[in-house]
């Protein structure tokens, strides 16, 4: 399997508190997968872990085929993030955030531009490059985030909740705009949620509970004949009994 | 144009706009120092005496006196909070986004250090304007132009700390906190308002507090290079104290450590 994202045997923790046991799965290149767990699960470190802003205490992590450990430099140009909380600056324009941001992987100029203008046309947003950030309502705002996370087009893509505080119809919205991502460019995706609803049941799944996987495939055989919803109160409760 | 040369541009140009778009900040920047000046230094004119000490070559009033002292606070405060916002206000976010970039850490570090120092000079060349236009402080020209290199070492040291701070200390919870246990200490206890000799008189060990505090090098190496010299003592410890800072938050960033990672 080709993996776009390889994660094996990570351990972390604060203090003397586990954040994360063990943990390994594979995405391979090209899928969706999300990563489901209630708030506390550990999906946060998992992040930060993820795009080196800390360290696992042991274990690797791969990005599109490269150690993040070894080549933290080349691994970090294969990815793409969406994080969640904003990253926009609100006093800034639209166009001047992408800007920077395509700066800080070092490219500018004409290039820059270019890019930029086909991601604001793939959004249908051209005519409001010139406005600032806080003009936009959340649901624009967060496809700015996505358009500006692909600029140096990676071939990873991680969005860590990245519909906290939209409502229904935004949130179905940027969904389907990630899932025809992977499915028209090839990316692949990782999509940290606790929302069941924005899990396909033809998606790969990984559950994170405390720590630890507790489930691993696609989302709809996980699920079995019940709800995918039903599902995950079962397999977070069960463990919880277990704990 | 490197990578890295585009990514230090786009730093200074984000600090830059929002530098402008927050002018209540530079406006409190601007009011802190003057009032030191019009107020206190008023007051206290009468009450000090000051002899003849290089850099000055005749007596000079206490206003004068300050007047370096009072850049140096600027910078202090701008190196402070520019490196704090990054953890304390919403800038959490935006620091994140900067450590994905693949360009080295330290450079990034480096970069966000040198905007927020250039910021800080404008800041410090517009208080010189006033205190020169409408206080009527001025200085030899060429004081002007050498003024400049200083203020980079100055700024840069001071950035550096704030740095180090905002990725070390997790009791520093606000700015009010830094205000008391950092930047009062750091500006009363140097020579920002008061000579050495000075200090001196009152209490030995004060005098030699004064003396290690790094600020008090800042001040003086800022005082010297307003007059056209250069003072290569304060040189020499203010560029160590730069680069214990730097190399301390580099540590304090370091991935594998660090406080950052207890606030993910």
């Amino acid at each position: 399997m080709n993996a776009g994202i390889k994660v094996s045997h990570i351990v972390h923790g604060y203090g003397k508190k586990t954040a994360l046991n063990d943990v390994s799965f594979e995405v391979e290149s090209g899928a969706f997968c999300a990563l489901l767990g209630p708030n506390g699960a550990g999906k946060s470190t998992l992040f930060a872990l993820l795009t080196r802003l800390f360290i696992p205490q042991s274990g690797d992590v791969d990005i599109a085929g490269i150690q993040l450990k070894n080549n933290p430099r080349q691994a970090l140009a294969k990815l793409g993030v969406v994080f969640q909380q904003p990253t926009f600056d609100m006093d800034l324009t639209v166009r001047r955030n992408l800007k920077y941001f395509a700066a800080l992987h070092g490219i500018s100029g004409r290039d820059a531009n270019k890019r930029i203008d086909a991601a604001l046309e793939r959004l249908g947003m051209a005519e409001r490059a010139g406005e600032k950030a806080k003009a936009l309502n959340g649901g624009h705002r967060r496809r700015m985030e996505i358009a500006r996370s692909l600029l140096h087009e990676p071939s990873v893509l991680l969005l860590d909740e990245p519909t906290v505080g939209l409502d229904a119809a935004t949130r179905k919205s940027i969904t389907d705009h990630v899932h025809d991502l992977v499915q028209d460019t090839g990316l692949t995706v990782l999509w940290a949620t606790h929302l069941v609803d924005e899990i396909r049941s033809e998606d790969r799944l990984v559950v994170l509970h405390r720590g630890e996987i507790v489930a691993d495939g696609i989302a709809g055989k996980i699920a079995g004949d019940q709800t995918l919803g039903d599902r995950f109160l079962a397999l977070t409760s069960s463990s919880e009994a277990a704990a | 144009m490197s990578g890295a040369l585009i990514c230090l541009l786009a730093v200074i140009q984000r600090e830059a706009l929002r530098f402008v778009s927050h002018r209540s900040r530079f406006l409190a920047a601007l009011v802190r120092p003057l009032v030191w000046l019009i107020v206190f230094a008023a007051g206290l004119r009468a009450a000090l005496g000051l002899s003849i000490m290089p850099p000055y070559q005749t007596y000079i009033t206490y206003e004068v006196y300050i007047v370096p002292g009072l850049c140096g606070m600027v910078q202090l405060f701008s190196g402070m909070q520019s490196s704090l916002s990054l953890v304390y206000d919403r800038e959490m976010g935006s620091m994140r986004l900067m450590l994905t970039s693949p360009m080295p850490r330290w450079w990034l570090l480096f970069s966000k250090l040198v905007a927020s120092t250039l910021i800080s000079i404008i800041q410090v060349y517009a208080f010189l304007a006033i205190a020169g236009l409408v206080v009527g402080i001025d200085f030899p020209w060429e004081g002007y132009l050498l003024a400049f290199p200083a203020l980079l070492i100055s700024g840069l040291m001071l950035g550096a700390l704030g740095l180090l701070l905002s990725s070390t200390i997790k009791e520093l919870e606000n700015f009010a906190g830094v205000m008391n246990f950092v930047i009062f200490p750091m500006f009363f206890m140097s020579t920002a308002l008061y000579p050495l000799w000075k200090m001196a008189e009152a209490s030995v060990l004060l005098r030699d507090i004064c003396a290690f505090n790094p600020f008090s090098h800042a001040v003086e190496l800022i005082r010297f290079a307003l007059y056209g010299q250069l003072n290569f003592e304060a040189l020499g410890w203010v560029n160590l104290a730069f680069l214990v800072f730097l190399a301390g938050s580099l540590w304090g960033y370091d991935p594998a450590r660090g406080m950052i990672r207890k606030k993910a």
